[in-house]
């Protein structure tokens, strides 16, 4: 019996607009995504499919006496129910540590986490089977305090306890003292993702007994991996594609229905959609990091550092995810971007009975970037200086060390991108009748026509790593073929890098133009028939994937010139490809490149690495871990009504450094996308828990900022070549979104005169009520 | 339960409906019309928004039920076969789309304030896509794609 294919799968991008690096060409799949006919993971359908859905512990800790399915498998409609017991493989995940069971065994450690499964003719008849399946559970006591956790107080909810990973760092005179002296103790909270297309996908049992698996992630080869462990199947037997993905910002590294998915295909024999909605989507990734962090600055007379101290705690919540890079980042960038002479750095993440925590964007930098900003401001006013000198006093520039004892060997443009942000001119303030409400904080509901309102004015810059680190062999692979289809000259690049919104697709598209100077190049769908693409996360796909693709394009350029040479009598030194045509050093232009080819195929993969790393010294955090580093600072100006706690961000300018603009428009959309998020963590988002239950796990109540919170944006763009990377690139993803959240609590600090040392800054904190 | 609904002006019929269907999942999974995006089926993202009898609604709020006998126009139903409707075309140049899950609910609550404001001011653009959440771009290249759409249409008008 052969399978029909699934409806509304990937397929080849064609549509062919112009341009090589450099310049802005459209997204070859924006018409299709204007239309509503970009097919997303959660449209697609299969002929006999049917629904699978989750049954979650209503509980952050309990043990599990028993799970009875009797009644649930009585619902008509019902194809399967199963628990545990139906894992084939290896019952536990993880993408560091594998730690997390696919579903729960005897105990739960978060609200939310899998318990059992359904596979239904509906949605509904899934919900109402799940509603009949009889957990009897133990309800223990939540482990919730994240600094017990790192001090061995506390229930070990793992068999080794419940720190996940401690980095010291010890870089200096670790007894030094300073004139000045200004402390604090700051709190980031819990922030969301909030992808607006939910998890989903598609799993096809197949002939051969393995399993077709269309998804949106972020990795498909860390996925497939996971997959066949838990499931016990060969690797070639675990296929994966990437569906159309919408959104991802570090919530989609770990699994969430990709094995779930296929053990109900697998144990029914038929296609089994899922399809999570907004509330499950809170339960069904993992968050940012909500942290505590206590920090100490040293200075002398005139502001210039002498040392930095700091602790930092970061709540993993039940599973490790990826929270040991998220600490090795917190910590190795706790200083932030300055030169720190001495530091005494101690990071630690851990295990509690809150939700998960793992990937988001910045990526343990946000949560540093938080506390170091807000000391750099009270030590401006301590010494008094104005915010932004303090920092431009202590800015690390190119051959700065890193409190890692790792030397910044590319550009490092703070104190520039502080004065860029400094100089550009303040918006005018609206003040003056008729007040126009709308810009108001409150908006159209009325709530001041300006009584009450004070503007301020806050900075802040940030450090980022870029690509993996701390040695991990991080690659990218990639395929270009170069060929003549209707007698045009046609490229084709195939890579497994997953394309989740940010525009890579587009950029693969302009490297193989302008380096094989082939108009028409087409992007093949991303899945698992080509090697590792590496994570899309880490601001590192156009850096290690376009690396690998322009690899590729130079490897398929000399095989053309080595066929150019035979076929003409040429000599393949001295040939190069522009617009379709090979030209020769000495005699212009040879041939057509249709020519050249015929019915000849060049076709060439390639693996391509950027330069090694180190890991970190466990005992004095010292080591080369990086592979590049990227900076951006934000000016913010707010009007806060004092009397209600709104606020209204009323320009948020930013300047960036970015190496080189692959895509000048792309970038500016990380920039604008970035401190939008930023701006979240700011005045709005976090997933608020209590004994361990997320308390708003809707749109409703968890808030993300609309149009109208989202100020208009003066973006300078700089492009200081990084000599070690490919193009010079730096990546851009990642720096917008650290520097946001500082610079905006710094303005309504400004503005208000409140110390405000928590993020989100809520009404409460402003009013005081 | 059966609904007849007229779809992008085509008559349509979906059979064995159960009564809590939304018409967002109607469209999705029964019509082969994945297009309105299903974001937070809460009524809060917009990324669902779609014309019922000219009004633009969350069709994830509407019941399936509700639209026997009504005219529903989806994202799919703007273009005119391969010409995009010039606010579709003003979010691909403008950059307007990353991942692009919020973009059909967006491209439709922009073609209806354009219908109703031609020549929209930045806070009228504001308040008509406040109902509507993007998580990628920060909005900046939605403005400029009204903005663009709102010129396109209105040199396009004159020139008629």
């Amino acid at each position: 019996m052969s399978k029909s294919a699934p409806v509304r799968t990937p397929t080849d991008l064609t549509s062919s607009v112009a341009g090589g690096i450099g310049a802005s060409p459209q997204r070859p799949d924006g018409n299709l995504k204007v239309r509503g006919e970009f097919a997303y993971a959660s449209d697609l359908w299969h002929e006999d499919m049917i629904w699978g859905a989750t049954l979650r512990s209503p509980h952050p800790y309990a043990r599990i006496r028993s799970i009875d399915i009797t009644e649930a498998l009585k619902v008509p409609g019902v194809y399967a129910v199963l628990t545990h017991s139906d894992v084939p493989g290896k019952n536990l995940y993880g993408l560091e540590h594998p730690d997390q069971p696919v579903l729960a065994v005897d105990v739960v450690r978060y609200q939310g986490e899998p318990v059992a499964l359904v596979g239904a003719d509906h949605p509904e008849t899934a919900r109402r089977a799940m509603e009949r399946i009889a957990v009897d559970y133990e309800v223990l006591e939540p482990v919730v305090d994240m600094e017990d956790a790192a001090h061995g107080r506390g229930t070990p909810l793992h068999p080794g306890g419940n720190l996940v990973r401690h980095v010291p760092i010890r870089h200096g005179d670790q007894q030094v003292t300073a004139e000045v002296v200004v402390t604090g103790e700051y709190e980031v909270g819990m922030q969301d993702q909030a992808f607006l297309g939910p998890e989903s996908g598609l799993a096809v049992p197949g002939e051969d007994g393995g399993i077709d698996l269309y998804v949106a992630t972020q990795w498909l080869h860390v996925d497939q991996k996971q997959v066949a462990q838990a499931l016990g199947l060969p690797l070639d037997k675990v296929r994966l594609t990437l569906s159309g993905v919408g959104g991802a910002f570090g919530g989609r590294e770990d699994l969430s229905m990709q094995v779930h998915a296929s053990l109900l295909a697998l144990h029914t024999g038929k296609p089994v959609k899922m399809v999570y909605n907004r509330l499950e989507s809170f339960y069904g990734h993992v968050h940012r990091h909500p942290a505590k962090l206590y920090y100490e600055h040293g200075a002398d007379r005139d502001g210039r550092l002498v040392y930095v101290k700091c602790r930092i705690y970061l709540d993993g919540g039940a599973y490790a995810s990826s929270t040991p890079a998220v600490v090795a980042n917190a910590a190795t960038l706790g200083v932030g971007p300055y030169d720190v002479p001495n530091a005494t750095v101690d990071c630690w993440g851990v295990y509690t009975n809150n939700p998960p925590c793992g990937a988001m964007r910045g990526f343990g930098a946000v949560q540093a970037g938080f506390a170091y900003e807000s000391q750099m401001d009270k030590l401006a006013a301590a010494v008094g200086l104005d915010p932004v000198e303090v920092r431009i006093r202590n800015a690390m520039h190119e051959g700065s060390l890193m409190p890692t004892g790792q030397v910044v060997d590319s550009a490092a443009p703070v104190a520039e991108l502080l004065r860029r942000v400094k100089d550009k001119p303040l918006p005018p303030v609206n003040r003056t009748e008729p007040v126009d409400i709308r810009e108001m904080p409150g908006g159209a509901s009325n709530t001041t026509h300006g009584e009450g309102v004070v503007r301020g004015i806050g900075y802040a810059v940030g450090i980022k790593n870029v690509c993996f680190s701390e040695g991990y062999d991080d690659f990218s692979t990639a395929r270009v073929r170069v060929q003549v289809i209707g007698g045009e000259l046609s490229a084709l690049a195939h890579t497994a890098a997953c394309e989740v919104g940010q525009g890579l697709v587009t950029i693969m598209q302009q490297i193989v133009r302008t380096e094989l100077g082939v108009e028409r190049v087409t992007i093949a769908p991303m899945d698992t028939t080509i090697g590792n693409g590496g994570s899309t996360s880490a601001s590192r796909q156009t850096y290690v994937t376009g690396g690998a693709v322009r690899s590729a394009c130079q490897t398929v350029r000399g095989r053309l010139f080595e066929l150019a040479a035979r076929k003409l009598g040429v000599d393949a030194v001295g040939l190069s490809l522009h617009g379709g045509k090979l030209v020769s050093d000495l005699h212009g232009v040879l041939a057509d490149l249709v020519d050249v080819l015929g019915d000849d195929v060049v076709d060439e993969t390639v693996e391509w690495r950027h330069r090694a790393t180190e890991s970190l010294d466990p005992v004095t955090g010292q080591g080369n871990a990086h592979v590049q580093y990227g900076f951006a600072a934000h000016r913010a100006v707010v009007d806060v009504d004092v009397e209600l706690g709104l606020v209204k961000v009323v320009e948020l300018d930013c300047a960036q450094d970015v190496g080189k603009a692959l895509n000048p428009e792309a970038v500016l959309g990380q920039i604008q996308g970035g401190s939008a998020q930023g701006l979240g963590l700011a005045v709005m988002e976090e997933i608020q828990t209590s004994g361990g239950k997320i308390r708003n796990p809707s749109f409703t109540d968890y808030l993300i900022p609309t149009v109208l919170d989202m100020p208009p944006m003066s973006i300078d763009v700089l492009e200081l070549a990084d000599p070690h990377a490919p193009y010079g690139i730096r990546g851009v993803g990642e720096p917008p979104t650290i520097s946001s959240t500082p610079a905006i609590v710094a303005a309504i600090r400004a503005a208000t005169g409140l110390a405000l040392t928590r993020a989100p800054v809520r009404p409460e904190h402003i009013t005081g009520t | 339960m059966r609904v007849n609904v007229t779809i992008n002006g085509d008559q349509r019929q979906a059979d064995d409906v159960w009564e809590g269907e939304s018409l967002l999942y109607m469209l999705r999974e029964r019509l082969g019309l994945p297009g309105s995006k299903n974001a937070c089926e809460q009524g809060e993202c917009g990324s669902c928004t779609v014309y019922l009898d000219d009004v633009p609604v969350c069709a994830c709020l509407v019941a399936a039920g509700q639209c026997q006998g009504r005219e529903v126009r989806t994202v799919e139903g703007l273009a005119a076969g391969d010409d995009l409707d010039p606010v579709q075309r003003s979010f691909v140049e403008a950059g307007a789309v990353q991942c692009g899950f919020c973009t059909p609910g967006l491209v439709v609550a922009a073609h209806d304030l354009l219908r109703r404001v031609p020549e929209p001011s930045d806070p009228e653009i504001r308040e008509a896509l406040a109902g509507n959440l993007c998580r990628c771009t920060g909005y900046e290249k939605i403005l400029d794609a009204v903005r663009l759409a709102a010129t396109r249409q209105a040199s396009g008008a004159e020139a008629r």
